[in-house]
């Protein structure tokens, strides 16, 4: 075990980088060019881009043209009717709540994942073990095997049918993977780093929002990012937790559509992809913080 | 760890408070840990989701034990969880390590991949849905008989379908985990590699694989975890059937605690699931050796 029979000296260690530049020149350079694996990408790409163009070209179809033109080709005359029919089906309202329910429980999961992390990783105390072995387990048990007493709870407190339902557990069910990531890069700063604050008088809680959040935000930005895909996508919770259409966030009513368009699928597809439009256009202007992030936070 | 001079010794021990983590722990007892043990208490009384919760011993425990769907529903999840792996886990890793790449079309490609990430369950479940369609998907389109089956009305092609669209959701994410991991691996064991003559093959065996053995452990537990998670995808997709073809275990639960009304059968149910759960996430661990942060800095 090197890591432990190093010898301690304040040796200036650096902080890794998140995003790393890629390291190392590819041996393929120096081998000719790998065929095979380059036909396996494109042939995973087809896979991968066969159904997207299938579902954008059907949704653009009017009812008839589904059923008479080939299903592969572009319809000869494109109609945004599907959209419409969708927006005046309450699309904006799922989409709030999707939005209040997705920051609602994101950013109080970040605050308090972060605060735990950087309680684990600076503090020494047996009570702080005990709660990252928690967490650890956490991470081992499918926690939605717990649906039925968290309806009871949520029935129990008045809390059916609201966002808020959805909210609290879903902030609950966040923490594990936050504190493990978070924790994993906070391990990552410098000591000398916080003893030198230490010395100028600094407070735990400054050190905590003046040191280490500065200097893991990489991790924080990916944590965000992997909870918001989560929570956005989220179907179990909704299915279970509330009824109405007041309460209704997109996943649910792309399944409700389903049901009351049943036989218009151009429609139900316009659906699908109005409610994957929003996270298009995040992953489009964030592409590369959100590949990185996500490269770097799981593969640590 | 250790530290030599004696006041870094006394900053280590003074430590942040506790209190810092009580906020995470909270709600992770209240929504997760409580709900955990209410699964368990709950497996022994019965109740319909909305009336009175009456003691009622074992007699949900016998029901649930004695229901040949349970034993079904625990050999479709075994067969999905195996196939899913089995398809998913070298696909991935090729696919990590065609990605980790320098080349410009391959960051280009990995971008592309990346798209099934930002459709929720529900939304690719009703894309596949509308593609496999015999008469108006993809078979029709491209005039292929072969690929013109009842791909989900056929009780045999239905869990390969499953475990098809499973793949097509979840390669990509675990192909970021294996890119990551990928970079990971200092430039100078292939450099080295490269001068005893060793081809690309054998510095894939020699090299890359032994190098992301922590990340293939990863990967495979949250994958094999992950496996018993698979509700929303199966529930728009094929709502367990034709028949009990593509019941698995959470979907079971799902149906038999919300539709069949038997929440004390619904809660055995969860409480198999938690015991798999975790004993299948011990025993990746323990296959994968301990202390992989020691070890994973030793490789390198």
């Amino acid at each position: 075990m090197a890591s432990l029979t190093q010898i301690p000296v304040p040796s200036p260690t650096p902080v890794r980088p998140a995003a790393r530049p890629r390291p190392r020149t590819k041996a393929s350079g120096r081998f000719g060019p790998n065929v095979l694996g380059g036909l396996g990408g494109w042939l995973w790409l087809a896979i991968i881009i066969v159904p997207v163009y299938y579902v954008v070209v059907t949704s653009l179809k009017n009812q008839a043209g589904f059923f008479t033109s080939n299903p592969m080709m572009p319809p000869a005359e494109p109609t945004m009717d599907n959209y419409k029919l969708v927006l005046e089906n309450d699309f904006a309202r799922y989409f709030a709540n999707s939005l209040i329910v997705t920051v609602g429980s994101v950013v109080p999961a970040l605050l308090v994942s972060f605060m735990a992390a950087y309680a684990i990783v600076r503090g020494k105390s047996r009570f702080l073990g005990w709660t990252n072995n928690l967490f650890l387990l956490g991470l081992a048990i499918p926690l939605h095997a717990t649906i039925i007493p968290i309806y009871w709870m949520i029935t129990r407190a008045h809390l059916y049918d609201t966002l808020l339902a959805l909210i609290l557990p879903s902030v609950a069910f966040a923490i594990p993977i936050s504190v493990l990531i978070l924790s994993n890069f906070m391990r990552d700063v410098p000591n000398e780093l916080f003893e030198s604050m230490r010395l100028d008088g600094c407070s735990d809680w400054a050190m905590m929002w003046r040191l280490a959040l500065p200097m893991t935000r990489p991790a924080v930005v990916t944590v965000g990012i992997y909870n918001a895909l989560g929570v956005w996508n989220g179907f179990l919770f909704p299915l279970i937790l509330t009824q109405s259409p007041d309460t209704r966030v997109l996943p649910l009513s792309l399944w409700t559509f389903q049901g009351e368009f049943s036989v218009n699928i151009p429609a139900v597809l316009a659906a699908v992809v109005l409610a994957t439009l929003p996270l298009l256009v995040v992953y489009v202007m964030a592409r590369r913080q959100l590949l990185s992030g996500l490269t770097a936070g799981f593969s640590k | 760890m250790s530290t030599t001079s004696g006041s870094s010794r006394r900053a280590l021990q003074q430590g942040p408070s506790g209190w810092l983590a009580a906020p995470a722990l909270a709600f992770f007892l209240l929504f997760a840990i409580i709900p955990l043990i209410g699964v368990l208490f709950l497996s022994f009384t019965s109740w319909d989701g909305l009336g009175e919760i009456k003691l009622d011993g074992l007699s949900s425990w016998t029901t649930v034990l004695t229901d040949p769907v349970t034993g079904n529903a625990l050999l479709v999840t075994a067969k999905i969880m195996f196939f899913s792996f089995i398809v998913q886990a070298p696909i991935s890793l090729l696919l990590g390590v065609f990605t980790a790449g320098g080349q410009k079309y391959r960051a280009a490609l990995a971008v592309l991949y990346f798209v099934p990430l930002l459709l929720s369950s529900a939304a690719v479940a009703i894309a596949f849905k509308a593609l496999l369609d015999p008469n108006f998907g993809l078979g029709a389109g491209l005039g292929l008989p072969f690929l013109a089956q009842d791909w989900l009305g056929d009780s045999d092609l239905v869990l390969f379908v499953v475990v098809f669209v499973i793949a097509w959701q979840f390669v990509p994410f675990h192909t970021l985990i294996y890119q990551g991991g990928v970079r990971q691996i200092p430039g100078s064991l292939y450099e080295a590699a490269q001068i005893d003559g060793a081809g690309r093959i054998q510095q894939f065996f020699n090299i890359t694989l032994p190098q992301l053995k922590y990340t293939i452990i990863t990967s495979s537990t949250l994958m094999v975890v992950g496996s018993l998670a698979y509700f929303d995808l199966v529930f728009v997709l094929t709502g367990g059937g034709p028949g009990y073809a593509t019941r698995l275990l959470p979907l079971h639960m799902y149906l038999t605690g919300f539709k069949a009304n038997d929440m004390g059968a619904a809660s055995a149910l969860g409480v198999i699931l938690v015991v798999i759960g975790v004993a299948l996430a011990l025993l990746l661990q323990r296959l994968g050796g301990k202390n992989r942060n020691a070890s994973q800095l030793e490789g390198a």
